[in-house]
């Protein structure tokens, strides 16, 4: 069990070591000058010249990968261009509305989408499957942003019931915070609820159909524990997988979803970032982003360690 | 799988077709801004007087090229790769170090990266959105031959004295293929989706090429009054998605003898 985790976190490493080269490597890939690049079309030779000075850029690649690394692991991950404040605090900044909004749609996603699965499963062939199967092939087809104007418009326009756009911290006020939550919580949830119901429903038949789930039946078990005691614990583990993965899903829906309601989230600062070529902050969300994903990965292995006990490596 | 392959090809066809029938994409009307569909508009027009039914249906040449495309270099791409690593066992780590990286990093973000640092432009576009879906075709790849090179045929084969490329060839490419086929509808869908979102986002197709992506985006404002300009490309984004995705499940069954199929 113990070189299990160990292996893991090893080759957890060896992966963020991956994403950090490829990271660094953005900036350097442009045909052009890095330099020039940052300083942008107006720029005079000196400014060129004052830029490659003050970020190290005239240093062979290799030493200036070395410091880089050197100084986010100190948590130095450089300042914007731009603005000139800290990357890390420029990130921390926003990173309440983007929390709230990953936390909720996942919470609400990981519900519904396995409810609905457990549903479509022990009804299979029935109104109530294809009804389900349907939904979640369209709901992963249909692309969040249309998703969000289409709420917007019937819930916010029409109806006048929820706001159209906008977030507000929790600090003034729970209702509200709420409320603004509700549109784009419900817009990014639906390509997840239509995927983890899709895998929970086809986990679950296939759990269903084993032996020792007649046993249960004829024994005379009721439904639901025989839904939930015997098949979920054992149709858990794509599911778990498939919650890991969409978490990359998750940070892409979140940077549509967060420009098409106006919410102030990371995901906005690195839209605005890549509009305005500023590479600190790129590469910080990038470095951040994918060393949670990894991290949620290997949490996700680790927890079926838990749910399956025939698992151990 | 029928309706999926069906609806495709009614959509292929319309967008070929496009000059034929549509009205001009680009031609400014400013007089005639925001219109309601009227018999030579038929969704009416936006913004700048433009038709949206013409620009709806040009915009599906858009996404459909940009989705074959990648889907079509995704699969060479992650296909060789993942030959190479399924097969050649030292190669096979390094690889797959690079890929599990590159599938670490969001999609999204990675191609707008990718297209901020070297202009707007459809063939940069393709390659950005490509990048990124090339490790979970190389893995699916590489496993459809790790299953099958040890089997009994292959050792055969090469004791026998095939060469190298040739065994490749005739006896583990055909075990990729159904995976492979597959998995590039599900690129495909994906980088139609993504194409979509950047040209949304405004990282995607240059704003003179009518996308979906960037008539939903343009049209955003006028949401209240001029609905059709937003819903319009929005539906048929969708219904090409549903397609290609109804597509690749139809595929999915085809290959599978385990799925309980009602025929």
């Amino acid at each position: 069990m113990a070189t299990y985790i160990l292996r893991r976190i090893v080759s957890t490493i060896a992966v963020m070591a991956m994403v950090g080269v490829f990271v660094f490597l953005l900036l350097r890939l442009a045909p052009g000058d890095p330099a020039a690049i940052i300083a942008g079309d107006a720029a005079t030779p000196q400014m060129i010249a004052g830029i490659r000075e003050s970020l190290g850029l005239s240093d062979p690649l290799p030493v200036q990968f070395v410091r880089w690394v050197l100084s986010i692991l100190g948590g130095d991950f450089g300042t914007s261009i731009l603005t000139g404040r800290p990357v890390l605090q420029l990130i921390s900044q926003r990173l309440e509305p983007t929390v709230s909004l990953a936390i909720s749609t996942m919470i609400l996603s990981v519900t519904f989408g396995m409810i609905f699965g457990i549903l479509a499963a022990w009804r299979v062939g029935g109104l109530v499957d294809h009804l389900l199967t349907a939904f979640a092939a369209l709901g992963f087809s249909v692309p969040v942003f249309v998703v969000g104007y289409f709420l917007i418009y019937w819930f916010a326009m029409i109806v006048h019931l929820l706001p159209v756009q906008g977030y507000i911290p929790i600090d003034r006020g729970l209702g509200a915070w709420l409320v603004h939550l509700i549109l784009p919580t419900m817009t990014l949830s639906v390509p997840f609820i239509a995927f983890i119901a899709r895998i929970t429903r086809a986990s679950m038949l296939e759990v269903l159909s084993e032996d020792y789930i007649r046993t249960a039946v004829a024994k005379g078990a009721s439904s639901y524990s025989i839904l939930f005691r015997h098949a979920l614990k054992n149709a858990s583990v794509p599911i778990l997988t498939v919650i890991g993965i969409s978490f990359a899903y998750l940070i892409a829906g979140v940077v549509i979803t967060e420009a098409v309601f106006n919410i102030p989230g990371v995901g906005r600062l690195v839209v605005d970032a890549i509009n305005n070529r500023d590479y600190p902050i790129i590469q910080g969300v990038l470095i951040l982003v994918s060393g949670l994903y990894v991290f949620i990965n290997l949490a996700v292995d680790l927890a079926y360690t838990l749910v399956d006990p025939r698992i151990r490596y | 799988m029928v309706i999926g392959g069906g609806l495709l090809a009614l959509l292929i066809v319309l967008a070929l077709a496009a000059p034929l029938y549509a009205g001009d994409p680009v031609d400014l009307d400013p007089f005639k801004r925001l219109q309601p569909p009227s018999p030579e508009m038929w969704f009416g027009s936006d913004n700048l007087g433009r038709d949206v039914f013409a620009r709806t249906v040009f915009g599906a040449r858009i996404s459909l090229m940009v989705g074959f495309v990648t889907a079509a270099s995704a699969a060479l791409s992650g296909l060789l790769i993942g030959v190479v690593a399924g097969y050649n066992r030292c190669l096979d780590g390094i690889v797959m170090r690079v890929m599990d990286g590159l599938m670490s990093i969001p999609t999204i973000l990675l191609a707008m990266a990718l297209v901020s640092l070297t202009g707007p432009g459809i063939g940069i576009l393709i390659i950005a959105i490509t990048i990124p879906e090339i490790p979970s075709v190389a893995r699916l790849v590489r496993s459809a031959v790790l299953g099958v090179r040890h089997r009994p045929y292959v050792e055969a084969a090469l004791c026998g004295g095939s060469r190298l490329p040739k065994v490749l060839w005739r006896h583990i490419l055909p075990s990729t293929i159904a995976p492979l086929l597959v998995q590039s509808a599900n690129v495909c869908a994906a980088a139609i989706l993504t194409e979509a979102s950047l040209s949304f986002l405004g990282a995607g197709v240059p704003t003179e090429i009518p996308s979906w992506g960037n008539m939903i985006s343009s049209s955003r404002l006028y949401l209240p009054i001029a609905p059709l300009t937003v819903f319009a490309p929005g539906i048929f984004l969708a219904l090409t998605v549903l397609a290609v995705n109804l597509l690749g499940d139809g595929l999915r069954d085809l290959f599978d003898p385990r799925s309980t199929r009602r025929h």
